[in-house]
């Protein structure tokens, strides 16, 4: 659970970011402490794996500066930056396994970068990694040979390989059948009481957000920021934003502009 | 906390006897940049020890990951299977949760799917042999396939994407010119130069001009337009529709009913078939430019000697030759580029895949089909 007491483990400062002549975030303030898990949402194009990619060092802020860790990602030496790595674990949309490599290889590859262990400890811990995931068994098989859902746990499986103290998630759940996705959810509860990593999530299932999100910070492509932030459930009681009543409620927008339909 | 190496000797304490009841009280941080250090620390002291009961102290443990859990379950494992009473005690709450997380059952699971094993030389040629029988059928259903588009393009001309071939006309030809006309061009220098070191010693000067027409026209100027097309063109188409299948936009087509070779391949074929000849042409001009500057800059030769001499040398017929080589060429190199594309399975490997076998396909189809063309040709002209 978030200790806000505690430093925070992330600060975002004043966050622009452009592209071209389109502003999707103008001015983002954001705190993530450790240990808790918090979710980005917003309807699409608002921004959240933008924000996302800010905070794991893929993008450069056009203004303002991400801290993660105390490290300011823009301007870490190259040192910082390899060991800010080790900490960082990304699952991506699609997954993003080399498919070219076996679940054994993609697993084992951050494992063989980071320590010395010798391969036999390595494949042990390749195979520790996929039964967290409900995948034993599994890392003789190539990633073209495994569903939608397989595929996604095996990512995962690679993001946590070095044990790193924060996951981001990038819309976990899409493309998955319910129980495959609760599945998932569950896991990432049960990764982030039992080891206390710190969980950045991405996503707009309202399902996977009331289940496991701590804190929630709602993104809007006209505000180009946050425009609400809190515990999903008060949110979701107690806003009176029409655009976060809209969401929790998935109600349609009528303009497209961010009005709603009445009801 | 401790780096991995520091306080070695700390990391893993030992309380017992020899033979008797040994207690292990570990400490520091055991997570996978350390684990090695403590299982090599623990495997030689309990060789040393030799113990019949081993109990595992954590309450000096600052860390622990999941690979950390996971050595201390191995150590367990380990030593029940030596029939060594084992316990852990002192165990923190949260080390009990880490080592929860782990599925035991996952460690000894079986893969689904065994690695492959080493084969036999037999049995590689083999498989080898196979998967060449498999190729060549795939390519025959496919030529089957492309003429009866291509047969189809014909009868209903509307039906053709003709944006799609103007857009890969411009992309295939185009845009391939000026590296076409520079290798030309080099290519009709390095042949007048290599050519006129011999043929000066006997007062042949004359012959060079003659030598590159004759050469450049009937077989490097077809062949050289056709291996950069492949190279350049071959490797795109494959990788394009190698994309595309593997991002499902071919199963959507398919769905919508259209036929894929009619809508990726025929365009794609049409488009080469229109441009390599004239690429040929270009490269023909570039090459015989290319002879013309070695004769009249090294062998004393007039701008308009030289070129009457390659007129007198060239026939017709080789120009005719010439170009319906170039349209077989086109023919091949599209054809197989897009079956490559198509046959793609899997993911990003499986098109760069796809597209070196395109190149590869391709130059190899045209080596043989000028050989063919080389004997053919022969026959034709003395006939």
């Amino acid at each position: 659970m978030a200790v806000p007491e505690q430093d925070p483990i992330i600060i975002v400062e004043g966050l622009t970011a452009r592209f071209g002549d389109d502003t999707i975030l103008e001015g983002v303030n954001l705190e993530v402490f450790p240990g808790e898990v918090l979710v980005i949402l917003g309807e699409s194009g608002c921004g959240k794996t933008v924000l996302m990619k800010h905070m794991i060092g893929l993008f450069k802020p056009c203004e303002g500066r991400v801290l993660v860790k105390g490290i300011d990602l823009a301007k870490a030496s190259d040192e910082e930056r390899h060991r800010l790595r080790m900490e960082i674990g990304v699952l991506f949309q699609s997954g993003a396994l080399f498919g070219s490599m076996t679940l054994s290889e993609n697993i084992g590859l951050p494992i063989s970068e980071y320590t010395h262990l010798p391969p036999e400890i390595i494949d042990h811990v390749v195979k520790m990694k996929l039964g967290l995931v409900n995948l034993a068994g599994y890392e003789h098989h190539m990633p073209a040979e495994l569903s939608g859902g397989m595929k996604k746990r095996a990512a995962l499986a690679r993001a946590m390989a070095l044990d790193p103290s924060i996951l981001f998630f990038d819309e976990p759940s899409s493309g998955l059948d319910p129980v495959t996705a609760a599945g998932l959810d569950f896991l990432i509860k049960e990764i982030n009481t039992t080891m206390g990593t710190t969980m950045v999530i991405v996503t707009h299932e309202l399902a996977s957000i009331m289940n496991i999100a701590q804190r929630v910070i709602m993104l809007d492509k006209n505000a180009q920021g946050i425009i609400a932030e809190g515990n999903p459930h008060e949110l979701k009681e107690h806003s009176r934003d029409p655009r976060v009543i809209a969401f929790f409620n998935r109600q349609p927008p009528k303009t497209g502009k961010g009005e709603i339909q009445n009801g | 906390m401790a780096e991995p190496g520091e306080r070695k000797n700390d990391l893993v304490q030992v309380r017992g006897e020899r033979g008797g009841t040994i207690k292990l009280f570990l400490s520091g941080r055991i997570a996978l940049d350390s684990i090695s250090l403590y299982t090599e620390e623990i495997r030689k002291r309990l060789s040393d020890l030799k113990p019949k009961e081993l109990i595992v102290d954590l309450t000096n443990i600052e860390y622990l990951d999941s690979s950390g859990a996971l050595i201390l379950l191995e150590l367990e494992g380990r030593a029940k299977s030596q029939a060594i009473a084992f316990s852990f005690d002192n165990m923190p709450d949260e080390v009990h949760r880490i080592m929860g997380l782990i599925n035991r059952e996952a460690l000894t699971t079986p893969s689904v799917k065994t690695e492959k094993k080493r084969e036999y030389l037999l049995e590689e040629i083999g498989e080898a042999s196979f998967a060449f029988y498999k190729d060549m059928r795939r390519i025959l259903i496919f030529v089957g396939e492309i003429l009866d588009a291509l047969f189809h393009a014909v009868r209903n001309p509307r039906l053709v994407r003709w944006d799609d071939v103007l857009f890969y006309v411009k992309r295939a030809g185009v845009d391939g010119l000026p590296i076409l006309s520079l290798l030309s061009l080099l290519m009709g220098l390095i042949i007048a130069f290599m050519s006129s070191l011999q043929l000066k010693q006997f007062g042949a000067n004359i012959y060079v001009a003659s030598l590159v027409g004759i050469a450049i026209i009937r077989e490097l100027g077809p062949m050289m337009t056709a291996i950069i097309v492949a190279g350049r063109s071959g490797s795109a188409f494959a990788a394009e529709i190698g994309t595309m299948r593997v991002n499902e936009e071919v199963d959507a087509l398919v769905t919508m009913g259209f036929d894929p070779t009619q809508f990726l391949a025929v365009p794609k074929v049409l488009a080469a078939m229109i441009v390599v000849p004239i690429l040929t042409l270009y490269a023909d001009v570039f090459g015989i430019v290319g002879g013309l500057l070695v004769g009249i800059t090294g062998l004393d030769l007039t701008i308009h000697t030289y070129i009457q001499q390659t007129v007198n040398s060239v026939t017709l017929f080789d120009f005719a030759s010439s170009l319906i080589k170039s349209v077989v060429f086109a023919a091949l190199i599209s054809g197989i580029s897009c079956q490559r594309g198509l046959q793609v399975r899997g993911g990003a490997e499986a098109v760069g895949a796809a597209a070196t076998s395109a190149v590869v396909s391709s130059i190899f189809l045209i080596i043989v089909a000028d050989s063919a063309f080389a004997i053919m040709l022969y026959y034709v002209q003395w006939s």
